[in-house]
């Protein structure tokens, strides 16, 4: 499987994804520079965390708009998996590959902590190592994060099985305690129609051994490999 | 401010013109009358209004030391380990296979309480930029926080700006805070303490100095655009705050993080070649004291153009150029010839690169504005003709040592430890930590909330742990003692987790050194910090020194903070606080003797702090935390924590919370006073969980080294109980625990 990670200026966890995949496809993934114009033939594309030009404007605003864009919306429309995670997530909804917004925690600041998410779906090129309604735990780290659409968008979405995630407590219940930022029915993250792209506040590669203390993410990282080799 | 009139071109540009001197000008400058004709000798002519500038912030307390040189020279900085002492941007700590830690923690006191975000902020951003100018890629944020009275009014917009300005910093950079220490006292009610530090990772042959050797080599300005922010920061820094204190917020520097991330990956880039010779990070008193140091320290002079200086704002004069503290910009001496591929790597990353001039074999420092010159001076004498003070000094007087018959008796022992686990000294600070990205890069395997924060060295099984520390009560009671305390504590945090000690940096916040009472605390705690580096072969590497944190007349406790930094060899050997099994024996490794002077119980009964601090024994410490470290190697060791800030039954409790499982101890059946037992703060103690098969051969080993152990409970449950002592449930505790920040601050 061979994969590409697009690096903004201002993204950081472009390494911590290098690291993840490596270690799940035991081969190193392509770092594509966001002023490039072409992503190399990939089998996967990501859009790492991290804050793509400071985030002074709308997070991921300005990324959507980098040359390197133009080629990721292509590709992702002729099919080719698109993982964002984090800011990847901002930059996927800002460049219309996921519908809704991330807008400010809640509770209006930063919050890095371990949550829980409940795998939604198991038959997902990402999820297929997860059971389905599995609980995990996986680390978020975001200042924006609450997942809004309207009314119409979020109905579709929950009709056509499109949320991947979800926040919730140990038993499994989407509950308001459970939900760490205000997202719209606890959704931590979300599938395009065709189910290829996949946005997502949760970091499931900080979490890809015990000794980061746990490895609920290294699964997804297995999935993609299973399914994309 | 007084009109500064420029200074013209005199006849062959040698001088420039002299500014009308008043006595006024030179208090404006920070500069005593004396230190003026000392400046005078050394010109041998009226300065310009750039040069008194220039001069002002060189003899500044924040950048010359003045007060406190003569005594950081009797601090111990020397070791095997170290490749770097003070000195440089950052201490150089070898980690063996060809890298080291380079690290470093300052101040950023007066601008994080005049404008608290920018204050903690720009704090931030500048201490890693004292990492990266080194070579190091910063790969661990810590910091040590002290607030005012949590009661105070100003205390919660203080909190949150400064926790929201580090976070908001740190994390767009990418790098984890992952440790620190946060404090709450009403002496810091008009003085916070905002200290960062930031720790990075390079190879040993890939460090890089500041010294600017050779001549006719360009000088080069990289990062972002000059402005008229932070002007005179670092002479604010070293003046005392009055009421009007507010009106000092134009001198707060304004930050940028995502243009330092892109100085950072711009300069590591440039410097996996071989381009350059020298750089400098533009912190306090910017492009002043970055070329005075480099030319300094490369024996060379520095002409340097300000037109070529890139700039955000039209007009500016010289004086305000050479004062900017503008942040996120570098100073740089390269190899003739390699600018062009330099400045490709600073285009890709968006940034301003500019040549502004040339090392000269003048050995002056040249300054020109519009083919005028605004300052020509000598750098050696500049840089090394700081006045340099032996200020007087009394010693802190003795404080009894207090009974702890002499306080109230207590009934409820859990009721105590309830009020004191839900209070300010000892409350969780997850309130704080969750709005650090404390997991960024990947490599957290110690995260916040344990003794010490523990990251890997990414790609190896080595794990670097860091914690910071001081207790200022210490200080402030005896500053000798104190200052060992604050070097011992982050030893001992960084040997419960099963590191080895490395060396330290430090960040000495004072008051008014000009008063004797305060000279006589920094005398005292350097002299306790000394003893206690030399007796752990722990030494100090880089410092900070933040004075005159004071207002109408008023100083902080002495807060000598200390960050500390050890490695282990394999992270999978770490141990945490955590007790997370149920059937583990709990062995109290050294001795208790009931001290409650300055202790946080003394407070909780008494609503003050009194007497003597609990001395410490530096063989002792030595010896008990060696020993633990072996266990914890040894792999025997299920959890440990040491034993600090509110005595014994406060160790267990954080055990207990951090794991999820209760503990049943022992009855105190001993000679001292029951409460004094349990809450006392006696020095050099450790708490070790082991399977209860292994305890007494654990007893037996540490009891033959001369250490007084004794198994003082065992785990189970969901409460912490003491036989036929009542008993508290962790739920309770927890909710006191976890409750008291977010309903303080939110």
């Amino acid at each position: 499987m061979r994969a590409s990670v697009i690096v903004f200026p201002g993204s950081n966890c472009d390494r911590d994804i290098a690291v993840a995949l490596t270690a799940a496809l035991d081969q190193k993934p392509a770092m594509v520079w966001h002023g490039d114009t072409s992503v190399p033939p990939s089998d996967l594309i990501v859009l790492p965390g991290g804050f793509s030009f400071g985030d002074y404007l709308r997070s991921g605003a300005m990324a959507a708009q980098s040359p390197i864009m133009k080629d990721v919306v292509a590709k992702a429309k002729a099919g080719v998996p698109v993982l964002g995670i984090c800011n990847g997530f901002q930059v996927l909804t800002e460049a219309g590959l996921l519908p809704g917004a991330l807008m400010r925690n809640r509770d209006i600041k930063f919050l890095c902590k371990d949550v829980l998410l409940k795998v939604e779906r198991n038959d997902s090129i990402y999820t297929s190592q997860y059971k389905a309604g599995e609980v995990i735990r996986v680390p978020i780290a975001h200042h924006d994060g609450n997942y809004f659409a309207d009314d119409e968008t979020i109905k579709s979405l929950e009709d056509e099985g499109l949320v991947a995630f979800r926040y919730v407590d140990e038993t499994g219940a989407a509950s308001a305690a459970a939900n760490p930022n205000g997202s719209v029915n606890n959704i931590a993250g979300i599938y395009s129609a065709d189910m290829k792209v996949l946005g997502l506040m949760p970091h499931p590669e900080r979490l890809i051994s015990p000794a980061l203390g746990g490895s609920d993410g290294a699964p997804m990282f297995k999935s993609l490999t299973e399914a994309l080799s | 401010m007084n009109e500064l009139t420029h200074g013209a071109s005199l006849d062959g540009g040698e001088h420039p013109e002299p500014v009308d001197v008043t006595d006024e000008l030179i208090a404006e400058h920070g500069l005593s009358a004396d230190e003026y004709k000392h400046l005078l000798e050394i010109i041998g002519r009226t300065p310009s209004a750039t040069e008194l500038g220039i001069f002002s912030v060189m003899w500044s307390e924040h950048c010359s030391y003045k007060s406190s040189r003569y005594h950081l020279k009797k601090l111990p900085v020397e070791g095997p380990q170290v490749i770097q002492g003070p000195g440089e941007n950052a201490g150089v700590v070898d980690l063996g296979d060809g890298q080291a830690a380079i690290f470093k923690m300052e101040s950023h006191n007066h601008p994080s309480f005049i404008e608290p975000f920018q204050g903690a902020a720009t704090g931030v951003g500048g201490i890693m930029r004292d990492v990266f100018t080194m070579g190091a890629r910063p790969i661990a944020n810590l910091n040590a926080l002290r607030f005012g009275a949590p009661e105070n009014a100003k205390t919660r917009h203080l909190v949150n700006g400064v926790v929201a300005g580090i976070a908001g910093y740190g994390n767009c950079m990418g790098v984890p805070t992952v440790g620190g220490e946060t404090n709450f006292d009403k002496r810091y009610n008009q003085n916070i303490l905002v200290n960062a530090m930031c720790i990075g990772l390079a190879d040993t042959d890939k460090i890089f100095y500041s010294a600017a050797k050779g001549v006719g080599l360009p000088v080069v300005y990289v990062g972002s655009k000059t402005g008229r922010d932070g002007i005179h920061g670092a002479t604010m820094a070293s003046a005392e705050f009055d009421d009007q204190s507010d009106e000092k917020r134009p001198t707060v520097q304004v930050g940028d993080p995502f243009t330092e991330k892109l100085l950072l990956e711009a300069c590591l880039e440039l410097m996996s070649s071989d381009a350059i010779i020298a750089i400098q990070d533009m912190g306090a008193a910017g492009l002043t004291s970055s070329s005075v140091e480099m030319a300094d320290k490369g024996g060379v002079g520095f002409d340097m153009n300000l037109d070529l200086v890139p700039q955000r704002e039209t007009g500016m004069t010289a004086y305000e150029m050479m004062l900017s503290e503008s942040q996120e910009r570098m100073l740089m001496v390269l190899k003739p010839g390699s600018e062009p591929a330099a400045k490709k790597i600073f285009d890709k990353w968006d940034l301003d690169f500019a040549v502004i001039g040339e090392t000269t074999d003048t050995g002056r420092l040249v300054v020109r504005q519009n083919g005028i010159v605004e300052a020509n001076l000598p750098v050696a004498t500049l840089a090394d003709s700081a006045p340099e003070y032996q200020r007087p000094f009394e010693k802190t007087a003795a404080q009894p040592v207090v009974a702890a018959e002499d306080l109230p008796d207590v009934e409820d022992l859990f009721s105590a430890l309830n009020s004191l686990m839900g209070g300010a000294h000892l409350c969780s600070r997850r309130w704080i930590w969750e709005q650090y990205d404390h997991m960024v890069m990947g490599d957290t395997v110690g995260r916040p909330g344990g003794d010490a924060a523990v990251v890997r060295v990414h790609g190896t099984k080595k794990g670097l742990a860091a914690a910071t520390d001081v207790t200022p009560r210490y200080c402030y009671s005896d500053p000798y003692e104190g200052g060992k305390q604050a070097v011992v504590e982050t030893w001992r945090n960084i040997t419960a987790v099963g590191a080895t000690p490395l060396a330290i940096t430090n960040c000495l916040n004072f008051g008014n050194p000009t008063r004797p009472d305060i000279m006589g605390q920094f005398v005292g705690c350097l002299e306790g910090m000394g003893d206690a580096c030399r007796a752990l072969d722990y030494p100090i590497v880089s410092g900070n020194v933040s004075l005159y944190n004071e207002t109408n007349g008023i100083g902080i406790p002495p807060t000598p903070a200390i960050g500390g930094i050890g490695l282990i060899d394999d992270h999978d050997k770490l141990t945490s606080v955590a007790l997370t099994d149920e059937g583990l024996a709990l062995i109290l490794v050294g001795e208790t003797k009931g001290h409650v002077g300055q202790s946080l119980f003394q407070e909780l009964l008494t609503g003050d702090f009194n007497g003597a601090p609990p001395p410490v024994d530096l063989a002792l410490e030595r010896r008990t935390g060696d020993a633990v470290r072996e266990l914890i190697l040894s792999g025997k060791l299920s959890a440990v924590h040491d034993v600090s800030d509110g005595g014994l039954l406060v160790a267990i409790a954080e055990m207990c919370l951090a794991g999820d499982v209760g503990v049943i101890l022992e009855p105190y059946q001993g000679q001292i006073k029951r409460e004094a037992y349990w809450f006392g703060e006696d020095q050099a103690r450790y708490l070790l969980a082991v399977p209860a098969g292994e305890a007494t051969g654990i007893i037996a080993e540490l009891s033959k080294l001369g250490l007084e152990t004794s198994q003082i409970g065992l785990s189970s449950g969901k409460e912490i109980t003491i036989k036929g002592g009542g008993s508290i449930a962790l739920q309770t505790l927890r909710t006191a625990h976890e409750g008291y920040l977010p309903n303080l601050l939110a």
